[in-house]
């Protein structure tokens, strides 16, 4: 150790102790030796030590040295270490810092310092297997989060997740398709104005009755439910109807609680939405039919029953009798009429159905061609199956009419191989056909309608289904066919496609790459805000970044929108799936020398809505948020001119980009979005469309954030400040 | 003097029998068309027992049956509803707007005739 140390204060307290002590002991040792002198031998012996004083003296202080010597060294081996040691595990217990205690001073001492380090040790590695645990546990969190998403994302069911305020937190990618049925909005871009994480359900769904359904859960909740839910049929503003099932979502701690009235603490809803509108259709097209044979027939069968009595009459004179006839032949022709229309018209609703489910086409063909090998033994694969296709099928019993086919087929034509091919029916609409196809001797007529209704029979199992049961239960049709230049023959089922909508968006859905951003849980925190926008942080905002393509630069010369493109940031995400997208028919001609820079042509934009038509929709699909763009002045001129002719106002909070790039970085000479860009590092990809510049726009916007923060601007109002000096001083310059 | 019965039916299939069957039966026979030319009948002719068809343009055959059950001067004429309406609550509804009785559609004409003439013996409502 280098340097004064500081001595112990009880050392000196414990010498000035031996001091005092020795000194009371030598007086009391002369006055004891004195008490037993005479009066004249204490004088002689006075006189012979007074004079040896000093002497005396000297020997006590040399004692006391020596006690002194003595007391440091017994500090120094007893006491200092061991305060030394319990300083140093103050340290350690007050800070994380991990280091070795090293052992000095006596064996007990440093026993005790091999304890505090063998603690220390233990409680590093207890601290070490605690962090593994948490962070495993995230990750199965977050595991368990994107398997959900997954799971989400496939459902055949709409289903969307709302916290109490109503803000939808998750759904997926159904619902996200029935949303856009929904839509009022025009062309591609509806829908996105409906569904998008933190937008309010209530845009779709009356306010009152989501509460009235909550309620009513709330209430089997208190009665005890286990599984409360609660149902409605609405119509929205679109006229579909929709049949919307609500489950309550708790909070983890209220599930625990004993009571009921514990359990009741909702924290969000869950919907499943169908649209029934189709199935009400057909209900009452079913009804109508009905109707029309029944009723219908009576009055026609009641005019012939009295035609036919009247012709009894054997006094009837010829003109009379030919009246009758008359009527009865014309009754006759008007109903067989009416039997034949219905039949024509109405068949389809009509028959009895199973419940079909959706199910990708390429699915199917893949559990029948195993479900063949495993029960017939004979190889299968596929040839041209149409991925895209979704069906709307009673998958078992399609399975098992296939099994069967393809059994008989082995048993009695002895095929050995069979191949499935799916696509869309080339004659029917809104059917696709499957076909299983075999190679071998010619099939008589007879043979396959003997197959087609004979009950089934699949490995030993007898069914009481025909295969003409299952077609009918589909409303579809079966066939055989012979494809003579290839030696091959086929049996060919058409079968439903699922709703041609849902299916253009679950083709596109199949090929998107990467898994979009369909849920934010984090919105269950975020409750209704009342402070103004001004107040709340920048990273807390849900922002709408857009951009316009244009004819030109004039708006007040008569240039128009051609296209707007934008994007939703929701807690700091971009959403890059919840975008708008929109060509815009400006109802006047494009310059060609603005062609090359929006790459839009003339014949683009024929047929597609009008402004009047698309600003409502981005109206809507900006609500509650704040407008970001690049230079927003320009784009947000072009909105504010059509104010008076759309009756919308666009009066959002705006942030721009370019100024808020200038207050970050007022040294920089350019501050086009492309340098931006280049500055942050933001691949730029499809520049110059609307989307894909609101989409850099945004990704450039969510790198000004954190660094505006550097500079003490954290709320949208001191950004909306900061940017407004800077557009000052640039107009300065 | 033969008692006299309207017929209102828009079919003509219809009223060419129940006319020529209820002439034969020895009535005088007034026809109407659609509910309003019903109501007009009634009033003006008033009628000894009306067959009144249901599904009627104008006004249907229920409508007729309360006009007629609340107007002062024919309030209790019979009628007898001939329809191709034939659930059991069509009928009841037919009931109790005031019809007398119900024959759905189609319906024997013996029959008929037996419970035209029954109603008419019965002098109307009781």
């Amino acid at each position: 150790m280098s340097g004064h140390r500081k001595t112990d204060r009880r050392l000196w307290w414990l010498l000035g102790v031996a001091a005092v002590v020795s000194i009371a002991w030598l007086l009391a040792t002369f006055w004891l030796v004195g008490a037993t002198m005479d009066p004249q031998d204490r004088d002689t012996v006075w006189g012979l030590l007074e004079s040896r004083l000093t002497l005396i003296c000297l020997t006590w202080g040399v004692g006391m040295a020596a006690i002194a010597w003595g007391l440091m060294r017994w500090f120094d081996h007893w006491v200092t270490p061991s305060v030394q040691l319990a300083e140093e595990a103050q340290v350690l217990l007050r800070t994380d810092v991990v280091r070795n205690l090293h052992p000095k001073g006596n064996v007990e001492t440093k026993v005790l310092a091999d304890l505090f380090n063998q603690l220390v040790v233990q409680r590093e590695e207890l601290r070490r297997q605690m962090d593994a645990r948490v962070s495993e546990a995230a990750q199965g969190i977050e595991q368990e989060r994107s398997r959900l998403a997954a799971l989400m994302s496939e459902l055949t069911q709409s289903v969307v997740v709302c916290n109490l305020d109503g803000r939808i937190l998750l759904y997926n990618n159904r619902a996200r398709m029935q949303f856009r049925a929904l839509s009022q909005a025009p062309g591609v871009a509806g829908g996105a104005e409906l569904i998008g994480l933190g937008r309010s359900i209530y845009s779709v769904f009356d306010r009152k009755l989501v509460a009235h359904a909550l309620e009513n859960i709330q209430q089997r909740m208190l009665r005890g439910a286990g599984q409360p839910s609660a149902q409605f049929v609405t119509t929205t503003a679109a006229g579909q109807l929709l049949r919307v099932q609500m489950a309550p979502v708790r909070s983890v701690q209220t599930q625990m609680m004993e009571s009921a009235a514990d359990r009741i603490e909702l924290t969000g809803f869950v919907l499943m939405l169908d649209n029934i509108t189709r199935d009400y259709e057909a209900e009452s097209a079913k009804d109508q039919v009905l109707h029309a044979l029944t009723e219908g027939s009576r009055s026609a069968l009641a005019n012939m029953q009295a035609a036919i009595d009247m012709l009894d009459y054997p006094d009837l004179d010829a003109a009379m009798r030919e009246r009758f006839l008359g009527v009865i032949r014309d009754e006759t022709r008007s109903l067989s009429q009416r039997i034949a229309a219905l039949e024509s018209g109405s068949a389809d609703s009509l028959k009895t159905r199973w419940p079909l489910e959706d199910m990708l086409g390429a699915d199917l063909v893949n559990a029948v061609l195993r479900r063949i090998e495993i029960i017939t033994g004979l190889p299968a694969s596929s040839v041209e199956v149409d991925a895209s296709l979704w069906l709307k099928v009673e998958s078992f019993s399609l399975l098992q009419a296939l099994v069967y086919l393809t059994g008989r087929l082995a048993d009695e034509f002895d095929v050995r191989f069979v191949q499935l091919r799916l696509g869309v029916a080339s004659g029917s609409a809104g059917k696709a056909q499957l076909d299983l196809i075999w190679s071998g001797q010619v099939m008589s007529t007879e043979t396959v309608m003997s197959w087609e209704m004979d009950p089934m029979k699949v490995g030993n199992e007898t069914t009481r289904l025909t295969v003409r049961d299952v077609v009918e239960r589909h409303g579809g049709a079966f066939w055989f066919e012979r494809e003579r230049v290839r030696h091959q023959a086929f049996f060919r089922f058409l079968l439903p496609l699922a709703n041609p909508q849902e299916q253009v968006d679950a083709a596109l859905f199949v090929k998107s790459e990467s898994r979009p951003e369909y849920y934010d849980f984090d919105l269950f925190k975020t409750t209704e805000q009342t402070r103004t926008l001004d107040d709340r942080k920048l990273v807390d905002l849900v922002y709408t970044v857009f951009d316009t393509e244009t004819t030109g630069l004039n708006p007040s010369e008569g240039d128009e929108i051609i296209q707007i493109g934008a994007t939703r940031i929701v807690n700091g995400k971009l959403l890059r799936h919840e975008c708008f997208e929109q060509l815009v028919d400006p109802k006047r001609s494009i310059p060609a020398a603005s062609i090359p820079i929006h790459g839009i042509q003339p014949g683009m934009v024929l047929g597609q809505p009008t402004i009047d038509q698309v600003l409502p929709a981005f109206h809507a699909f900006a609500q509650d948020t704040v407008l970001v763009a690049h230079n927003a002045a320009f784009d947000m001129r072009f909105l504010q001119l059509k104010e008076k002719l759309t009756g919308l106002v666009f009066d959002h909070p705006v942030l721009d980009t370019l100024l808020l790039s200038a207050v970050i970085h007022p040294n920089q000479d350019s501050h086009r979005l492309e340098a931006i860009a280049e500055r942050f590092n933001v691949t730029v990809i499809g520049r110059h469309t609307a989307l894909g510049d609101a989409m850099v726009t945004a990704e450039v916007f969510m790198r000004l954030i954190p660094l505006l923060a550097e500079k003490g601007i954290h709320t949208l109002g001191q950004a909306r400040e900061a940017a407004q000096k800077t557009y000052y001083a640039r107009l300065r310059y | 003097m033969s008692q006299k019965i309207l017929i209102a039916d828009d079919e003509p299939n219809i009223l060419i029998s129940l006319e020529f069957l209820m002439k034969r039966e020895g009535y005088e026979v007034v026809v109407a068309r659609d509910g309003q030319e019903a109501i007009d009948a009634i009033v003006r002719e008033r009628p000894a027992l009306v067959l009144l068809d249901v599904m009627m343009p104008v006004k249907t055959g229920f409508d007729v049956c309360c006009e007629v059950r609340v107007h002062e001067l024919v309030r209790d004429t019979p009628i007898l509803m001939l329809t191709a309406k034939g659930r059991d609550t069509d009928v009841a509804k037919g009931l109790a707007l005031g019809a007398n009785a119900y024959m759905t559609k189609p319906f024997s004409t013996k029959e008929l005739v037996q419970k035209v003439k029954e109603m008419l013996s019965r002098g109307g409502v009781q």
